[in-house]
């Protein structure tokens, strides 16, 4: 066993530093590491500059525009760049629709849809959730009925990320209600400006707007934005989900946040002296690096095994229920941290350039936003019980 | 980035895990764990001759590895078997040995399986804490005496040499002023009150008066922090190898066990909690991996890695053998069924070289160092 990088990695890590130094741009940064809300410009600002290195789609194949890198390469890549506060890379076009397509699309839709993903002419969303069809997905009605050349389309979709930014929507529809109700389902996109097509935004929590509510009213979709075969949407759903899941646990972004914790932990004080020294704090602190070292070997475990053409699944499972539940202790404790400090709720504080008066730390303002909007981590992308089923049947075999 | 053994390894791997299924079943073991010595000289005998003993301790010492990973594989298989032969004993004394220098002989009969060693360290008071010594060493035209107790040793009545940590200046807790030094058996005012031990095999408290002794080291604290770091390693190991056997006994109970008309493990309630203790025993694992690679790193990133082990352990592996127990039901609480000895051995690797509070105070105070 060896745990540490090869000297070609470790090469590569320098690289990426290198490029991160040099490309990132500072007020990006600086956006991420205090907290404050990124606009779709922003977004498209950090996917265009890592387009241009040809960093922004690295896991497709390289005739499509990815970089070739390995498994490692690829977690290396996640890890430096959360740790330098860059914006994610957004998965919907990316990591959640090109799989599909190059492995089900025709030759034309790759041709087509591909390379508007790597030079941000398209933006996407997701169309899965309905308000009925949740963790029991296979049980969605937005139903696609064919009429010539179209598919006319009606129903609702909800939960859509960012789907207020995006001009297409690649989505499951109901296309039979013949036999099991996986095999009555087809995979479709879906041009956000068809008319027919409303987006409301639903408000989270936090007071943010980063999720919506999609109503479908006869809306035609050609048949040519079918991917693959009427009534195989299901297989190509559950694709996604044994694909591309190196950084489903976010170690790299747990790191970041877990030294910021480390900063929070410095300075407040309690009774005259860092709370960091607290013994309760400390413990609690201490047992969360702990779990977040093991979750970062047991990550680089899954992704050797990967490398080695074993089937991730259930140990993507794993990583997404353990690197969740780490992400939220980390965002516990530093909504602790502040103590009486959680409650006040200044909102224009999340915005570049407010000149909002901090109340408290000049840190303060996002925490407790953001332990309430990452208990979604747990529910979404399959919720933490769902993966806990894919566990049971596919490891421990019950 | 590999998290294969190397072919050398596995080999010993292989060899040992089949021995111990051939020659060393569940029935044999019970017998062992129960007899007058609480080991067997056949099987250390015949283990020797494996190269088992050879793998603890690197080439200059007159072994063969040494390493972190090297103590993985050894241990991984002892938890397997339930193992309860001197090897951790010979582990830590036999390390301090190595480190020490000067006891080629004694070492080199040890690896040969011809002299078995136990390591007296803990007191009844140390309570885990490595410098809380109270035993005294004093010296009289170059012969040295111990006058003390030493608390909970595995063999203490059946090892052919005790290495004992005492104090030669200090008081408890002090860093410095810890001497380590070899004690014979059957040595002049050596006393031991032998027990069993709750998941098998014989511990026991020695007392020193006036005993003769040789001595190994002054300066002892970095040798038996040293020591105890690979033990660490050991028993961190020795739960991978427990636990999974626990794990594997469980799944198979909750695919046979029919209650209601179904297996149990159709039920909901035990699936979520199975997947969950899954997900502990790999961490778990992990933890295991990051402290076998630390050993041979530097002192504090290796001191922290062995304590964030036994955090693990101790989190891990209570929750996998009470779950074990609890999905079983009545049988799991039975002597009969192996699985018991196996959540006994599990709970008891936590009472081991420090418990997770401990080395959770100690990680703690290891990073503020930093």
């Amino acid at each position: 066993m060896d745990l540490s990088f090869s000297p070609e990695d470790e090469a590569f890590r320098q690289e990426v530093r290198a490029f991160l130094k040099d490309k990132l741009p500072k007020r990006l940064a600086d956006k991420i590491r205090t907290g404050k809300r990124l606009t779709k410009a922003d977004h498209e600002e950090w996917h265009a500059i890592l387009n241009e290195r040809g960093w922004l789609a690295s896991h497709w194949p390289k005739e499509w525009g990815g970089t070739g890198w390995s498994v490692t390469q690829g977690f290396i890549f996640d890890l430096e760049t959360s740790i330098a506060h860059a914006p994610r890379i957004l998965p919907f076009g990316t990591s959640m629709l090109a799989p599909v397509l190059i492995k089900f699309g025709t030759e034309e839709q790759k041709q087509h849809y591909l390379p508007r993903i790597l030079d941000g002419t398209d933006w996407w969303c997701q169309g899965y959730s309905e308000p009925g069809a949740g963790s029991d997905l296979a049980s969605l009605k937005t139903s696609a009925v064919r009429d010539g050349d179209h598919y006319v389309v009606n129903g609702q979709k909800t939960w859509t990320t960012l789907g207020h930014h995006a001009n297409w929507m690649f989505c499951l529809v109901r296309t039979s209600n013949e036999g099991k109700r996986q095999e009555g389902i087809s995979f479709l996109l879906i041009d956000m400006n068809t008319p027919g097509i409303e987006v409301r935004p639903i408000y989270l929590l936090d007071g943010e707007h980063e999720v919506n509510e999609v109503f479908f009213t006869d809306v035609r979709v050609p048949v040519t934005n079918l991917v693959g075969e009427e009534n195989k949407g299901w297989t190509y759903a559950k694709y996604l989900l044994t694909y591309e899941r190196t950084g489903i646990a976010g170690v790299g972004s747990s790191m970041a946040a877990l030294d910021h914790l480390h900063h929070i932990a410095a300075t407040q004080k309690k009774g005259g002296r860092p709370l960091a020294e607290d013994p309760l704090f400390a413990a609690r602190l201490a047992r969360l690096e702990i779990e977040l070292e093991n979750m970062k070997t047991t990550n680089m475990r899954v992704l050797a095994a990967a490398g080695h053409g074993a089937a991730p699944t259930a140990e993507s499972s794993m990583l997404k229920i353990r690197g969740t539940e780490i992400r939220q202790e980390i965002n516990t404790l530093a909504r602790k941290a502040l103590g009486p400090y959680a409650q006040p709720f200044v909102p224009e504080a999340f915005i570049e350039g407010s000149n909002a008066e901090p109340v408290g730390a000049d840190y303060a303002a996002p925490i407790s936003a953001e332990y309430f909007n990452n208990r979604k981590l747990s529910i979404f992308g399959g919720s933490n019980e769902v993966q806990r089923e894919i566990i049971t049947k596919a490891v421990l075999e019950l | 980035m590999d998290f294969n053994h190397t072919e050398d390894r596995q080999m010993l791997s292989d060899s040992l895990g089949r021995y111990l299924q051939q020659r060393y079943p569940i029935d044999v073991r019970h017998k062992i764990a129960a007899s007058a010595e609480g080991w067997s000289a056949e099987h250390w005998a015949a283990l020797a001759e494996l190269g088992v003993i050879g793998a603890l301790f690197g080439e200059e010492a007159g072994g063969f590895g040494g390493k972190g990973f090297d103590i993985a594989v050894v241990f991984e298989q002892l938890g397997r078997s339930l193992v309860v032969e001197p090897f951790l004993g010979t582990l830590l004394a036999g390390r301090v040995l190595e480190r020490a220098g000067g006891q080629e002989d004694l070492l080199g009969e040890v690896i040969a399986g011809a002299k078995v060693l136990a390591f007296a360290h803990e007191e009844a008071d140390s309570r885990y804490d490595l410098a809380g010594i109270a035993a005294k060493a004093s010296e009289t035209a170059g012969a040295w005496t111990l006058t003390g107790t030493k608390a909970v040793v595995p063999q203490a009545d059946t090892a052919d040499v005790l290495i004992v940590s005492a104090r030669i200046s200090g008081a408890p807790g002090d860093e410095a002023g810890i001497g380590l030094f070899a004690v014979d058996k059957g040595a002049a005012g050596l006393s031991v009150r032998a027990y069993a031990l709750i998941d098998g095999g014989r511990g026991g408290e020695i007392t020193l008066a006036g005993t003769p002794a040789t001595l190994i080291a002054t300066d002892g604290l970095p040798l038996i922090e040293d020591a105890v770091a690979a033990g660490l390693v050991a028993l961190s190991w020795e739960a991978v190898g427990v636990a999974d056997v626990l794990k594997q006994s469980t799944l198979d109970y909750l695919r046979t066990r029919k209650q209601f008309g179904v297996p149990i493990g159709k039920f909901q309630a035990l699936q979520h909690r199975m997947a969950t203790v899954a997900l502990e025993i790999e961490q778990q694992r992990s933890a295991a991996i990051n402290a076998a690679a630390a050993l041979e790193a530097d002192r504090v990133t290796r001191e922290r890695a062995v304590s964030a082990a036994k955090v693990t352990l101790g989190k891990a592996g209570t929750l996998a053998a009470e779950e074990a127990i609890q999905m079983h039901g009545g049988i799991g609480m039975t002597w009969e069924l192996p699985l018991s000895h196996y959540a006994k051995r599990l709970i008891m690797l936590g009472h081991q070289l420090g418990d997770d509070d401990h080395h959770l105070a100690r990680y703690i105070a290891l990073g503020r160092a930093a």
